[in-house]
């Protein structure tokens, strides 16, 4: 049957978590995501699933990590100087080839600033934060109904392509209530086990993708190391070719699949002279500013990225073929929008809204960037 | 012809792993031979042991045995070992760690490890240096020691791990050292038998980083080194503190039983859900 519910962000992501198969979660409190751990705590114990606080965030991800291994579905929660101290580990997750998901519930930064203010302070954390070369996957929710969308989404990418993914909330989303359905049946990626033989390799992956991933304790003896391995497990750390091929194939089992990965939400672009690219809370802002826009006359389209990693090229390449200006309203002082200035390689013009303090834009910010543009090519 | 001599214990290694990256005189293969030992003495089955380490010479350990095996990051082997152990709980977790490993970079997570009394058998093998990245001085270096970053003599005061861990709450606790491998290995037979969070430290010797340092230049230094200055708990009970201060202490550590973690979330579970815990759901189409 399906339910409805008024609930805040963060249980929503909780309520997500758990429709995903999640059945363990080790986290650490920190403002503005402690309401993921609470939830938790009361809801995994019924579903016969184990929470446990950690001393610190470099705790909590090695332990979701470690159940991981154990055949579980895991998640931490945390917000920026959490993300921060998780990095060594994330990058871990990312070479082991364990699934799990981090929620970063975002706030104002860098240290300790504005706990209970909302930013969008590490979207470059969580694609760039690890040390080395990696290729993150991470969904960010503008509502509340996407958080709990957005998390299960976040668990079927991690079984499906064995890595961490980062859900990019941030207080608004956060900490808002607002009406949540919870549907009667949500489609879920399970994990399956690899085959035994014995010539066994546990990570002999096929280009561009990933292999099945056993669990601990059932005979297959694996070796799961940090350090630069061959398709046995085994160290192998001085071998070029080997780390090249290692390295290259886990980027590329991402970037080949963009295409399978990547989500975005286009509305009004039809007819559209300026387009505006948003990425979570700040797209609540965008939907009021068109509208406002339309009404005087000046024709605005929105495209929402609802994956800022990997970030959707092709899509924001294509605008730049149809309109001259792009908009890009961000909690920050620019992150994303060196992204789309990239990707737009010059074939429009990308105007930065940066806004740091913690509040939302208001849509009459966008709508004063739009008339600015639409009086400037008049 | 004089036979090759195999040990008993080369069933348990990764065959074509061989020949393992341990310096000479290294006291890892001492330990480890203890560590089987003391495996095949308990009630434990081989079969159902999973290793975790961290990083540095300690931790390649797990690396040579034939069983699952999680090489993590330094000084955090306790956190991805506490999330394999609660989430399957019929996983035998052992720990390889070192000084470094378990004491500096890792010391809150030792200790809160300990605390919680999550049921893993820890050997921590203690060799007073950072051998990997090449005799740098470690949390348990003694006072004058020298290392690659103490040119002029260590100036600080060391840890003794094991009475940490002990104070910290752990059931089982023990330190025995690689010049008392039988003792060892009745140690690490016990830290397996017990439930809740079994430490065993191995005082073991660095030829290569420690010794050559320290004017130790051979193993057998080294050997004999480590056997002057031990001293049993039970006299060392009825010595001054100051007349303690070299001493490296060999013994059980007991505590009296506390409660052990998974047992306590297993109850938790059953009382909340009415049913057992969820192991391998990943695996499983949800209902």
């Amino acid at each position: 049957m399906v339910e409805e519910q008024f609930v805040l962000g963060n249980e929503a992501c909780a309520l997500g978590a758990i429709a995903a198969g999640c059945r363990f979660f080790a986290g650490y409190p920190i403002t503005p995501s402690t309401e993921i751990a609470e939830k938790m705590s009361y809801l995994l114990p019924k579903y016969g699933g184990t929470f446990i606080q950690m001393e610190d965030e470099i705790a909590s991800i090695g332990t979701i990590i470690g159940a991981s291994w154990s055949g579980l579905k895991t998640m931490t929660a945390t917000s920026g100087p959490g993300i921060s101290l998780m990095q060594e580990n994330i990058g871990y997750g990312f070479i082991t080839e364990t699934p799990m998901v981090i929620v970063n519930v975002q706030r104002g930064s860098p240290s300790t600033a504005q706990p209970t203010m909302s930013a969008q302070a590490d979207m470059m954390q969580v694609r760039w934060g690890s040390h080395g070369d990696y290729e993150p996957i991470a969904l960010a929710p503008s509502s509340v109904q996407e958080f709990f969308d957005f998390t299960i989404e976040a668990f079927n990418l991690a079984e499906k392509y064995r890595l961490p993914v980062t859900i990019l909330a941030d207080e608004v989303v956060g900490h808002m209530r607002e009406k949540l359905i919870i549907p009667d049946k949500v489609n879920i990626v399970t994990r399956t086990r690899p085959e035994l033989t014995d010539d066994y390799l546990p990570f002999d992956a096929p280009e561009n993708g990933t292999t099945p991933m056993p669990a601990f304790g059932e005979g297959y003896n694996i070796h799961v190391t940090g350090l630069t391995h061959d398709k046995r497990g085994y160290p192998d750390t001085n071998n070029p070719e080997t780390h090249h091929n290692l390295i290259k194939r886990l980027c590329d089992k991402v970037l080949a699949n963009r295409a399978d990965i990547c989500s975005i939400k286009k509305e009004f672009c039809d007819d559209a002279d300026i387009i505006i690219v948003s990425c979570g809370s700040p797209y609540r802002s965008v939907g009021a500013a068109i509208k406002m826009a339309r009404e005087e006359g000046i024709k605005v389209g929105s495209l929402k990225i609802n994956t800022p990693w990997p970030f959707p090229e092709e899509e924001i390449k294509s605008i730049a073929n149809d309109v001259d200006n792009i908009i890009v309203p961000e909690m920050n002082l620019g992150q994303m929008v060196h992204e789309v200035e990239r990707v737009v390689a010059g074939k429009a013009n990308v105007h930065l809204i940066g806004k740091i303090g913690g509040v939302l834009h208001k849509p009459e910010e966008i709508l004063e960037k739009i008339k600015e543009i639409h009086e400037g090519e008049c | 012809m004089v036979e090759e001599k195999v040990s008993p214990y080369r069933k348990y290694l990764r065959e074509e792993r061989l020949p393992h990256l341990f310096c000479p005189g290294c006291g890892n293969g001492t330990v480890m031979n203890a560590f089987f030992k003391g495996l095949e003495q308990s009630d434990i089955d081989f079969e159902d042991i999973v290793m975790v380490s961290g990083i540095g010479c300690s931790s390649r350990v797990p690396g040579y045995v034939k069983c699952d095996s999680l090489h993590t990051t330094h000084g955090r082997a306790l956190t991805f070992a506490t999330g394999l152990k609660l989430g399957n709980p019929d996983l035998d977790v052992v720990v390889f760690t070192g000084d470094g490993d378990s004491a500096s970079i890792g010391g809150n997570h030792l200790i809160n490890a300990a605390r919680r009394n999550v049921d893993l058998t820890v050997i921590c093998i203690n060799n007073n240096i950072y051998g990997m990245t090449g005799g740098q001085i470690s949390p348990t270096s003694p006072r004058g020691s020298f290392g690659t970053t103490a040119p002029y003599g260590s100036r600080e005061n060391p840890f003794r791990i094991a009475e940490i861990v002990g104070a910290a709450g752990a059931s089982y606790v023990a330190r025995w050292t690689t010049a008392h491998p039988m003792q060892l290995a009745k140690a690490i037979q016990k830290g397996l038998n017990s439930t809740g969070f079994s430490f065993i430290e191995a005082v073991s010797q660095c030829p290569t980083y420690y010794g050559r340092k320290n004017k130790l230049k051979t193993t057998i230094d080294l050997y004999n080194h480590i056997k002057e200055h031990t001293i049993t708990k039970r006299k060392a009970e009825k010595m001054d503190v100051t007349e303690l201060q070299d001493k490296i202490i060999v013994g059980d550590f007991e505590n009296p039983r506390r409660g052990a973690l998974c047992k306590a979330l297993k109850e938790l579970t059953e009382e909340v859900s009415g049913g057992p815990l969820a192991t391998k759901s990943a695996y499983e189409e949800l209902d």
